[in-house]
């Protein structure tokens, strides 16, 4: 109706100059020819100006009025020529009309009341106050004069108004086709979709999310390192064992008992099951030889060592206590096979937690068991594994581990923070680690480890870790998590 | 790792040149240490009281070098020990032979021990430097090394407690006892009046420095306590020493004890003492020497550094230990081939003396280690040292050439199956921790504490820590409730193991993997969370087996609604259940809307 109108309007005549009077003549609402020619203009249509006028508008009493009349008028009107009680009056008319109406006929001297009841003072009266009043609703000047009441009985206000001048657009047509929104097995049945315009898409809304399933970011990565090992040969360890004894998880390692790391400050000690119950006893004796005086040509410790420090159990500080359970079994086979094993699984440190360390993470380790490693071979297979993660350059710095010898800390030069970051540990594993395990005297180990959310945070740019592990990551990072593209370069 | 802090400019004449930071950072890198931080004096203060930092008045402060060193090596806690380390390692210093001052036998200081003290701390060393020159600078780096030691080596005084004494005001012999607290009374150092044992420890509990070292002997019927021969107390070890032998900057000749818990460590940290400072001493890295007397009935003692006692014992034990390594035992583990007349001169930058040892047929080297390096343990030590002097960076890079193959846990390609299978499902994964409190594991999910499932912590740092969890279901609830205003339904699940106790097991537990499922939304989605399980069992399923009908049976679990349950069974065993979470649960949670919850043993189904 509005869209006939206007395109109608314009197949004969050059332009709209004011759409307000346009409106305003062919009798339709402002507001819907408004979304009409913004839709028109959307498409090209037509030519679009905005401008704006202030003029006079009616108030609601204002509104009221124009149709209904002013109350002073409709009050004459009640009041017969051979007068009224007041009472019959204001049955005849509504409560605001009387009231209002009285008090401005009276003053205007078209009505009397007196006891005797309402008398009309004057035989007709024009309504002049509607008449002002449609005026201005239809848009029409009325005389500065002729407003002071109006203003003065606050009927109308001044406000600006929007209105466009109009003329044919690019793609001016005197009628639009109905553009359809989606093709339909009906359009395909009937066959109208050759005739049928369709809308264009607004790219630019907000997509409704689709129902989905998601995986974790911090194991999307672990995911994706894990193929790094398996791609390199190497076999995974059996990892599923939080509880460890101390023995396994230190002195095995060469890792005497007044260390630092087996402070209760460090470690997670267990009350239930407090110690443990079963330790192979060829293999203590031997660990407690090397700690106590020395063997396989070391000096050891030279300490007391105590068998009940070593009963002791905990939540693993580190995977290398899988390492060395791995390692012993592997002694133990009747002849030496050399072997590459991996493993990415939960640790645990009873330390304070911040932003960037949590009671438990999780554990990368890498290691190779063969005769005659060097620590040439070592540099070589830290280089392939993380050039694959991303980091080709490295440096080795040199630093102390209790069962390691040589001990190195890996570095990675970091293209965006343009200096070199610590990314993980590394080192051959100590003869006093080794041999009372039963291993060959040539077999060495090379090993390194690192932590699974240090690299994950670094590559997704996370500074929290609780934003990564735990209860209080946000469903909204799982879900916008890209993949993880380690491993594809 | 240690952090010790040094002045830059002293650290800088002690080398004989200056360097640029980026410069001492490559030489640091190189030789294994790390510059930490770079301050100042004032700035560690600012930093200590949490104050605004100020305008830097440039070049009115000393610059400090915080530099972190190696765990096992305590002769890089100072100033004096790494100027020396660096200056021989870049050739500037040869090595030192620290040597006893010779004296006659029957002069040289004893201490002497009484049996008492085999009850609270059985050894004791010492030793004596005569002649030092003390100047503000490495007064306070002697003050420093002992704080250093005393929290690194000595574990915080428990194994070993440095004491050092201004030797012109006390009188040998001196006596190493064991008596009451109440027949022990001194002035104690920084007071002047005189305090009885007993009551000097109840005046420290309040002294913010000392009391973390009452425990130590507080518990003890007798303390520890060095007289000299007029029974002056020289020190209350591990606690304070004496007022009235207080050394200070006019001290000319030290005296030296470590009294111990373990006499291989006394005798590291006295050595690092002696061989540090006795660079100011006028004749410069010389010793003299102390005797230790044990009483007749400690000589059959087995003590596991020096086996069986004997009943004199000369300290400090500056013995050189000599190991005689085959050059392959050094070239082979590194990679590298070098010959011996390369190696010695590798071996000295790291203050290792080293021959050729001749007449073996095969080359081989004699290496000399000095009583500053402790942390040289093995051959395998000298090869690292060897490796550090050529430079890791010139170690070419080689492929380990041992052919393997590549292989998964069966249980966790498994559980990364199942994972697809619930994510394709429409799950978001999520990732809890396995320490939860003891009232999330139990009461919260309705849950009553036997006693024979739930592993417990002993040394919980807070309630967060206090057991492992038995099961997934408070961690799934605690990730909801994190998340509780996002969009409904939520879906999300976990594949991840618990811990349970398990007499069958070396240790006394055994891990489980579980898979875990909540549905959440205005209404139960019990049928949701049915459908799930149907899904799972339907993929695990095995070619050939009969299918798994009837796998539900209803269950009554606290932690779910009453006739809203099932137990799953598979094989004639309950691996798992499921249903509308109860709403007292939900209360505990904090969580509004009704939830549907499954968990299963996926191990059980491999």
């Amino acid at each position: 109706m509005a869209e006939d109108s206007i395109l109608g309007f314009l197949q004969n005549n050059e332009a709209i100059s004011d759409s307000l009077q346009f409106a305003a003549s062919a009798g339709i609402d402002h507001n819907e020819l408004e979304n009409v020619i913004k839709s028109l203009r959307g498409f090209e249509i037509v030519d679009a100006q905005e401008f704006q006028k202030d003029r006079w508008f009616l108030k609601e009493e204002g509104k009221t009025y124009a149709r209904e009349g002013s109350p002073e008028v409709q009050l004459f009107n009640a009041v017969p020529p051979d007068g009224i009680s007041r009472e019959e009056l204001q049955k005849k008319v509504n409560p605001t009309v009387f009231k209002i109406g009285s008090s401005w006929a009276v003053k205007k001297k078209l009505v009397e009341i007196g006891r005797q009841g309402v008398s009309r003072k004057v035989e007709y009266v024009e309504d002049k106050i509607q008449g002002f009043l449609q005026q201005i609703e239809k848009g029409e000047v009325v005389d500065e004069k002729d407003l002071a009441e109006l203003k003065n009985r606050k009927l109308i206000e001044f406000r600006p108004l929007k209105g466009y001048s109009l003329r044919k657009g690019p793609k001016y047509v005197s009628k639009r086709k109905k553009a359809a929104t989606d093709l339909t097995r009906e359009h395909l049945l009937r066959g109208d979709w050759r005739d049928l315009e369709f809308k264009e898409y607004n790219l630019s809304a907000q997509v409704q999310p689709i129902q989905i399933g998601y995986l974790q970011p911090l194991l999307k990565v672990r995911d994706a390192i894990q193929s790094i090992f398996l791609q390199m040969g190497f076999e995974e360890m059996p990892t599923n064992n939080y509880v460890e004894s101390s023995f396994w998880n230190f002195d095995a390692l060469f890792q005497p008992q007044q260390h630092p790391a087996r402070d209760s400050h460090d470690t997670f000690f267990l009350k239930v099951p407090s110690s443990t119950r079963e330790l192979p006893e060829d293999y203590v004796a031997k660990v407690t030889r090397v700690h106590e005086s020395g063997d396989y040509g070391s000096l050891g410790y030279r300490y007391k060592w105590k068998r009940e420090e070593a009963d002791k159990n905990l939540l693993r500080t580190h995977t290398t206590a899988v390492s060395a359970r791995m390692l012993y079994r592997l002694a133990q086979q009747k002849s030496f096979s050399p072997k590459r094993y991996y493993s990415i699984d939960r640790v645990f440190r009873n330390e304070a937690v911040d932003r960037t360390h949590l009671a438990e993470f999780h554990q990368i380790e890498g290691l190779i068991c063969d005769r005659g490693l060097t620590l040439g071979d070592l540099f070589g297979v830290l280089e392939d594994f993380f050039a694959r993660l991303g980091m080709a350059k490295l440096r080795f710095k040199p630093a102390y581990n209790p069962y390691t010898e040589p001990s190195m800390e890996i570095f990675s030069y970091h293209e965006g923070l343009k200096k070199w970051v610590e990314v993980g540990n590394s080192g051959m594993f100590r003869p006093e680690m080794l041999l009372p395990m039963g291993l060959p005297e040539d077999v060495s180990v090379i090993a390194w480890g690192l932590s699974l959310e240090r690299p994950t945070m670094i590559l997704y740019g996370i500074d929290n870790i609780r934003d990564l592990f735990g209860p209080k990551v946000d469903f909204n990072v799982i879900k916008n998590n890209p993949i993880c593209r380690l491993g594809l370069e | 790792m240690p952090t010790v802090s040094v002045g830059r400019d002293r650290l800088f004449q002690a080398l004989g040149r200056s360097y640029t930071q980026e410069e001492f950072e490559e030489l640091c890198f190189e030789f294994g240490i790390e510059l930490d931080d770079v301050t100042t004096e004032k700035e560690i203060i600012r930093k200590e009281k949490h104050l605004e930092a100020e305008v830097r008045e440039e070049d009115e402060e000393e610059v400090i070098y915080k530099i972190e060193v190696a765990a096992n090596r305590y002769d890089l806690l100072c100033l004096e020990g790494i100027a020396r380390a660096l200056r021989i390692f870049i050739g500037k210093e040869e090595i030192p032979i620290y040597k006893f001052r010779e004296i006659p036998r029957e002069s040289m200081l004893q201490i002497n021990v009484t049996k008492a003290t085999s009850k609270i701390r059985p050894y004791v060393v010492g030793a004596v430097l005569r002649g030092v020159s003390f100047n503000r600078a490495n007064y306070n780096s002697f003050i420093d090394l002992q704080d250093k030691l005393h929290q690194n080596i000595c574990r915080k005084r428990t194994l070993v407690a440095i004491g050092t004494h201004d030797l012109d005001t006390i009188d040998a012999p001196f006596s190493y006892e064991a008596l009451i607290p109440q027949d022990i009374t001194f002035t104690p150092l920084k007071q002047v009046k005189s305090f009885r044992a007993d009551e000097l420890l109840e005046f420290y509990r309040s002294d913010l420095k000392l009391k973390k070292f009452l425990h130590i002997i507080e518990n003890s019927p007798v303390y520890p306590v060095i007289y000299d021969r007029n029974r002056t107390v020289l020190s209350l070890p591990p606690i304070i020493n004496g007022a009235h032998s207080a050394i200070s900057l006019r001290t000319k000749n030290v005296f030296i004890e470590c009294t111990a818990t373990d006499l291989t460590k006394a005798k590291i940290v006295l050595n690092t003492m002696v061989t540090m400072f006795s660079e100011y001493c006028d004749s410069k890295f010389e010793v003299e020497p102390v005797e230790v007397v044990y009483p007749d009935d400690r000589q059959f003692e087995d003590c596991a550094s020096e086996g069986i006692f004997k009943g004199k014992n000369i300290y400090p034990d500056l013995a050189v230990t000599v190991m005689d390594i085959p050059l392959s035992v050094i070239t082979c583990p590194i990679g590298i081939s070098l010959g011996v007349a390369e190696v010695i001169p590798l071996l000295n930058k790291m203050q290792l003396h080293a021959k050729e040892k001749l007449g073996t047929g095969n080359y081989a080297i004699t290496v000399h280690v000095p009583p500053t390096r402790s942390d040289i343990l093995h051959p395998c030590d000298v090869m690292e040292d060897v490796a550090i002097a050529y430079g890791y960076d010139k170690i070419p890079k080689t492929k380990p050439k041992c052919m393997t193959t590549g292989g998964q846990q069966p249980l966790n390609v498994f559980s990364d199956k199942i994972r697809g299978e619930v994510s394709r499902a429409g799950y978001m994964e999520v990732l809890t921790w396995l320490l939860c409190s003891h009232e999330e594991n139990f009461a919260m999910v309705k849950r009553k504490d036997d006693g024979a499932k739930a592993v417990t912590i002993g040394n919980p740092r807070s309630s967060e820590f206090e057991v492992v969890r038995t099961s997934l279901m408070p961690g799934l609830l605690k990730t909801l409730k994190h998340n509780i205003d996002h969009r409904r339904p939520i879906k999300i699940f976990e594949a991840g193991d618990i811990v349970c106790l398990d007499g069958t097991r070396d240790v006394g537990a055994s891990n489980n993997r579980r898979l875990a499922a909540l549905y959440c939304n205005v209404t139960s989605g019990f049928e949701e969370i049915l459908g799930l399980v149907m899904r799972i069992m339907q993929v695990v399923q095995k070619p050939h087996e009969p299918a798994n009908d009837n796998f539900i049976r209803p269950s009554n679990e606290p932690e779910f609604f009453p006739n809203r349950q099932c137990y799953i069974i598979f094989k004639e065993k309950q691996i798992g259940a499921f249903g509308v979470v109860h709403p007292e649960v939900l209360e505990k949670f904090g969580i509004p809307d009704p939830c549907t919850f499954v968990e299963i043993d996926i191990q059980a189904l491999l």
